[in-house]
């Protein structure tokens, strides 16, 4: 039975459908993702599973109780991990585990030992009693997550757990979920719009504009795209399009002033390609396919510009190693 | 529907913060003994002691009834302060129920005025007064009563301010009026009628009054107690039940 299930669920707000007719459930021990850029309903459909907001229509359910109906079971079940740090500052890592402890009627002669055990995962024992306003943002998150377990939840939910943190912060935390997941043996249902960040997930729901556009594991997800992704930007694109529909039978499309070619095996294509192209090239990049592509093919939209740079690092690469076989 | 723990470690982090910020200890006892003494003996020099009783001695359970005032408002203006900064989705998202976190903000707000009404008994031998044992918890328990009131309306006001900008508002149109007119400064019966109706809706003018009787005993008007003592607690009473009844059903609003 899975631990999780919505059925059809939209919540409305004024004029705005912030979730429209979802529907998807999560098994036991699965890590969930759901991915999606600002605005697309991800942190509306956790706060109606966490009992923040009550459904318009439609039903979400967890661990068998009904959401909107019997909130504090849901409560007990399930731990969170907000966007924005929910800390107490003016109290220390101790005071903030154990005040929750006590919201969570945790079992009093297991308070003490809980505590501990969940500071040394996060390693943060040694500043046990220390103020959270002297505490970095990574410490922060690692707190929170120490103190989203304490109670056992059964559920963990993340809402773009990494969000602010710098890249070397975010593998950390990552590391801690992974070995959390298999040490307290719970299920996560996460929110992102990292793509590296939804990779780390069993399964995947793609959402837009309150719809889940895919739901399946990143592989198959990938696989949506047809092999890998060259972005070639040349000083004639239209005669590149002619180009290269006549020697490779491939439709490049236009974009962002360059050309998006989708073929297999994009390595040993690209030295082909650029042999055959009697238009000068300016840059070449290839492009596995990711789960923004994903993104992509389905609404024609990039999740975050920000994924670019490292699209472009590829690229100078590319063009170095290029120039280098030239000469 | 109320859980005792959850109240009872919403109260405990309340008292650890504010014995730990000691600036807002030393405004309990500032505000009060720059009143008092500034003001006091300024005004004291032109109004000339009645019925055994000198200005400064007046505005003594007035200063009471101010330091409990700001006191009550800055603890439950605490919650607009949990909200800005998140940590009221913490206690919003636990299995606990809304009214247990009224019922700790209330308590804890209540008891902190209640200790800084105490502090500020410390300056009794300053001006001239004695107090017996009797006194001293008879003014606990007004204070216990006052302090419970003004927090209550203060969670009120926090429940429905979504912002901190309100604050402002809030000090500038409810706080500073509350306590011109209260009875604290100048007796009720020499003010002009209009203002007299306005100190007359305002349950802080109860509680000084209470005050009054408390430690101006038999004192008469315009200097001592100008309504009898069981209108000041029956008054303070239904207010505080109002409002806190008001704040518990606007706490329970759900989108």
């Amino acid at each position: 039975m899975p631990i999780i299930t919505v059925n059809n669920l939209t919540k409305q707000f004024k004029s705005l459908t912030a979730v429209d007719g979802i529907s998807f459930s999560v098994e036991e021990g699965e890590v969930f993702g759901f991915l999606g850029p600002n605005g697309a309903g991800k942190t509306t459909t956790i706060n109606i599973l966490c009992t923040l907001l009550t459904p318009t229509s439609g039903s979400a359910s967890i661990a068998g109780f009904d959401c909107a109906n019997s909130s504090d079971q849901v409560r007990a079940a399930i731990g969170l991990i907000f966007q924005d740090t929910t800390l107490d500052a003016g109290l220390t890592a101790y005071e903030n585990l154990k005040f929750h402890a006590y919201l969570y009627n945790l079992d009093r002669s297991l308070t003490e030992k809980r505590i501990d055990e969940m500071l040394g995962v996060v390693e943060l024992q040694a500043r046990k009693h220390d103020l959270i306003k002297n505490f970095s943002g990574g410490m922060k998150r690692r707190l929170e997550i120490a103190r989203g377990l304490l109670h056992y939840p059964r559920v963990l939910f993340l809402d773009e757990p990494t969000l602010g943190l710098d890249p070397q912060t975010r593998n950390t935390i990552w590391d801690f979920i992974t070995m959390l997941r298999k040490q307290e043996k719970i299920t996560v249902f996460m929110t992102t719009h990292y793509m590296e960040e939804a990779e780390n997930c069993d399964r995947i729901a793609i959402i837009d504009h309150g719809r889940i556009i895919a739901l399946d594991t990143p592989a198959r997800l990938k696989a949506m795209v047809h092999g890998d992704v060259i972005h070639l930007v040349t000083a004639n694109n239209k005669q590149a399009i002619e180009e290269i529909r006549k020697n490779f039978a491939l439709t490049a499309r236009e974009e962002n002033g360059g050309l998006v070619i989708e073929t297999e095996k994009g390595d040993e294509f690209i030295p082909k390609l650029l042999h055959a192209l009697t238009v000068q090239t300016l840059s070449v990049s290839l492009t596995k396919p990711t789960l923004n592509d994903v993104f992509l093919k389905i609404t024609g939209r990039t999740i975050r510009d920000e994924v670019l740079p490292d699209d472009k690092e590829v690229t100078r690469e590319f063009v170095r190693s290029h120039r280098r076989a030239q000469r | 529907m109320i859980q005792w723990r959850p109240v009872y470690v919403i109260c405990l982090r309340e008292f650890k913060k504010f014995f730990r910020e000691k600036s807002r200890l030393l405004g309990t006892l500032a505000r009060p003994v720059l009143w008092l003494f500034v003001v006091g003996n300024g005004m004291g020099s032109l109004i000339k002691p009645q019925a055994g009783f000198s200005y400064l001695q007046f505005i003594f359970p007035g200063m009471i009834g101010m330091t409990i005032l700001f006191s009550s408002i800055f603890s439950s203006i605490s919650i607009v302060w949990d909200r800005e900064f998140g940590f009221m989705k913490e206690m919003l998202v636990a299995p606990i129920s809304r009214l247990s976190i009224v019922i700790g903000k209330t308590i804890s707000g209540t008891l902190i005025s209640v200790a800084q009404a105490i502090i500020i008994l410390v300056l009794i031998p300053f001006l001239g007064i004695q107090i017996t044992f009797i006194q001293f918890i008879e003014v606990v328990l007004v204070a216990l009563l006052v302090s419970f009131c003004i927090t209550s309306l203060g969670i009120l006001i926090a429940a429905r301010l979504t912002s901190f900008d309100g604050f402002n508002i809030i000090m500038n149109f409810l706080v500073m009026p509350m306590l011109f007119l209260s009875g604290a400064m100048y007796p009720v019966t020499a003010m002009p009628s209009a203002l007299r109706h306005l100190t007359l809706i305002n349950p802080l003018t109860y509680g000084i009054d209470a005050f009054k009787h408390v430690l101006l005993k038999n004192g008469t008007p315009p200097l001592g107690p100008e309504f009898p003592l069981s209108l000041d607690l029956l008054v303070v009473t239904a207010i505080s039940i109002v409002m806190l009844t008001l704040a518990a059903l606007s706490f329970r609003r759900k989108e």
